[in-house]
């Protein structure tokens, strides 16, 4: 876990790329360039675990949607191999993508067919849909999402909202092994993007591999269980959440009547960056028992009120990999 | 099945793919092995599932307003040319030279405004509606991103591909029955039926008449297998579908000028239109078949030509709409 927090962005993935059994995407070098010379995509060795619901986080053109197309085969790597379900993509997009649902990059509907219609669509579109259970299967699939009632209605009437939920339907046709989302809650209102990540939740409880983009950390912290942090078209670090955030160490927050002093004393205790804002210091905790740093604190006269930890969160990882903030477009 | 036959099911062409796709998934699940890996494993996709994208492709094709209004359009034509003919010679005037061909005989035999509509349709009308359905066929599925889905379903790039090219010819079929239809009615509302003479000033019955004619809407129909390759093509090189329907309309429109030209005279027998009128030649005694021979072959030429070319760019093609 320390190892984590002092990854630099260059030394690559601290969690190898071993592509074993159980993993549902595996990437090695993993590289796109554009024809506009654009490098969207800089040697990625992504180890998705299967059952994960796994995160794909990074700011806006940081290379996301472009690793979800070559995954789905609808681009050519430059360089680097993807495997999805342990075969080679594009090669075995036909054998692979039956078991893989996806929304990339929003939805896509026909404006002029109904929401049962797109659906009925889509899946005739896969040779290795049933078409006996095809009504079934969509009715089924509108269901979940919430959509019965609107199944009649032209998509070109549906809101933002129905249409994102519509384009889940169309990853739901058929029990998928992975299910693949790009930023599935963009533009959303709260109350969608609640709706959305119930779903994905219910989704992964029910033993899917969810691989799940987005550029919002705090959605990322809330549904995922694993994580990778993209910037730049460079994959910083991988791994379970949990260790990610652990990996950025907490913050000593001291409040006090006397912040000059207490900066003074907690600086002697080994705290480093510390910063004083009114009535709280706040620094990176130092290497010893802090019941000792609270008592130098005490016995060099300053009044304590408040003396704790504060959690990182992703987003300090982030920051604390990155030196930058995450809203920065690479 | 061990995973070396696995994978050589996944090289094989894409007919066999299909009807091994349940082994490889046995296979694949065996390392992963989730709850609802099982389910997929268990039925045999039939190698006939992989027709129900054709068969919502026609539907759908067929339910667009767009296309209904194209059909309309050429529905039109041949009611507004017997309208035309009746009103020109109600007057007891001859109906004067000039016109497309066929036209000074429509009063004798209505039988003949088919013919006429055909001749009038086959320049402009019936290829515009042709290169607005291929020229979109692609491209157009890119402009609303619907692409990128159909091929994650996964529809497979050759197999679109095929499905978009078939229901191309297949509106070409309609859209050429279409016009014949409606002048048939037309011609048979306005004017006489009964027998008729050819070219060759020969009397063949009213039946055998009708027999012609409909041999002259699928010639017509097959007439329009190149600019249906041609805006196939156009349609993949772009993710536009307005771009790709007028880059296909701007060709017509070219060729048929070029063609009129007569210092070109030693390239015009490669234009695809060059042949396009020989279907009158079916209304010789007997059929003078050369040009019509002609005509077909240079179509299945346009066809391999295009139709290989739009391959290659669409199966090689990155899908960033
Ligand atoms: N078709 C394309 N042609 C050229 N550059 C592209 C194309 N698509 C994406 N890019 C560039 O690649 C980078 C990564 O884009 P993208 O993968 O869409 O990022 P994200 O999904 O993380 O927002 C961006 O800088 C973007 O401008
Ligand atoms: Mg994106």
């Amino acid at each position: 876990m320390a190892e984590l927090s002092t990854a630099e962005p260059d030394t690559g993935p601290a969690t190898g790329p071993e592509a074993g059994p159980d993993t549902v995407i595996a990437t090695r070098a993993l590289t796109k360039r554009f024809r506009g010379g654009q490098l969207a995509v800089d040697g990625l060795d992504l180890a998705v675990p299967a059952g994960s619901v796994f995160g794909f986080l990074g700011p806006n053109g940081s290379g996301k949607t472009t690793t979800i197309r070559m995954l789905m085969g609808l681009i050519e790597p430059t360089s680097g191999t993807a495997r999805v379900l342990g075969q080679a993509m594009p090669r075995a997009t036909r054998t692979v993508l039956p078991q893989v649902g996806a929304l990339i990059e929003g939805p896509a509907l026909y404006g002029f067919l109904s929401g049962r219609d797109n659906l009925l669509r889509y899946d005739s579109a896969d040779p290795t849909a049933d078409p006996r259970t095809r009504r079934a299967r969509v009715a089924a699939a509108l269901d979940r999402v919430g959509l019965t009632a609107a199944a009649s209605k032209k998509a070109k009437a549906y809101s933002l909202g129905m249409k994102q939920r519509l384009g889940l339907a169309a990853a739901l046709l058929q029990p998928r092994r992975l299910l693949v989302l790009d930023e599935p809650t963009n533009g959303l209102d709260p109350q969608g993007m609640r709706e959305i990540r119930s779903l994905v939740r219910e989704l992964a409880s029910d033993g899917t591999t969810v691989f799940l983009s987005s550029h919002l950390l705090d959605e990322i912290e809330q549904v995922c269980s694993h994580a990778a942090v993209m910037a730049r078209g460079r994959l910083i670090i991988q791994g379970p959440v949990a260790e990610l955030a652990a990996g950025a160490r907490g913050l000593l927050v001291v409040t006090t009547p006397d912040p000059g002093d207490a900066a003074r004393v907690l600086k002697e205790q080994g705290m480093a960056d510390v910063v004083v804002e009114e009535d709280r210091v706040t620094g990176e905790p130092p290497d010893r028992d802090l019941a000792e740093v609270n008592a130098a604190l005490v016995s060099a006269g300053v009044r304590v009120r408040g003396f704790g930890l504060e959690r990182a969160s992703l987003e300090d990882a982030f920051v604390a990999l990155t030196g930058e903030g995450f809203d920065v477009a690479g | 099945m061990s995973r070396a036959e696995a994978s050589e099911v996944s090289e094989a062409s894409e007919g066999s793919r299909a009807s091994g796709i349940s082994e490889v998934s046995e296979v694949t699940d065996v390392g992963v092995g989730s709850g609802t890996a099982e389910v997929v494993g268990l039925w045999k996709p039939s190698p006939l599932w992989a027709l129900g994208l054709l068969r919502n492709e026609l539907v759908t094709t067929l339910r667009r307003w767009r296309t209904l209004a194209l059909l309309g359009v050429l529905a039109a034509v041949p009611v507004l040319v017997g309208i035309a003919v009746k009103i020109e010679t109600s007057d007891g005037a001859s109906g004067g030279g000039g016109g497309p061909a066929f036209v000074t005989q429509i009063t004798n035999n209505g039988l003949f405004l088919v013919f006429t509509a055909l001749a009038a349709t086959l320049p402009f009308f019936l290829p515009m509606a042709i290169g607005v359905i291929a020229g979109d066929a692609i491209a157009g599925e890119a402009n609303a991103g619907t692409l990128r889905y159909l091929l994650v379903a996964p529809a497979g790039r050759t197999r679109l591909l095929l499905t978009k090219y078939a229901t191309t010819l297949a509106f070409c079929v309609v859209a050429t029955l279409v016009v014949a239809l409606s002048a048939l009615i037309v011609g048979s509302l306005l004017f006489p039926l009964g027998e008729l003479t050819t070219i060759s000033g020969t009397r063949i019955s009213f039946g055998e008449g009708l027999g012609r004619a409909f041999l002259i809407a699928l010639i017509v129909a097959a007439s329009l297998i190149g600019i249906a390759a041609l805006g196939l093509f156009v349609s993949t090189l772009t993710s536009s579908g307005i771009a790709a329907m007028a880059t296909t309309v701007g060709l017509l429109i070219t060729i048929q000028i070029l063609d009129q030209i007569p210092q070109l005279h030693a390239i015009q027998p490669y234009f695809f239109s060059h042949y396009w009128l020989s279907f009158a030649d079916l209304m010789r005694d007997p059929v003078y078949w050369d040009d019509l021979f002609r005509n077909l072959g240079l179509q299945g030429l346009y066809a391999a030509v295009f139709g290989t070319a739009a391959w290659a760019r669409f199966t090689t093609k990155d899908i960033t709409a």
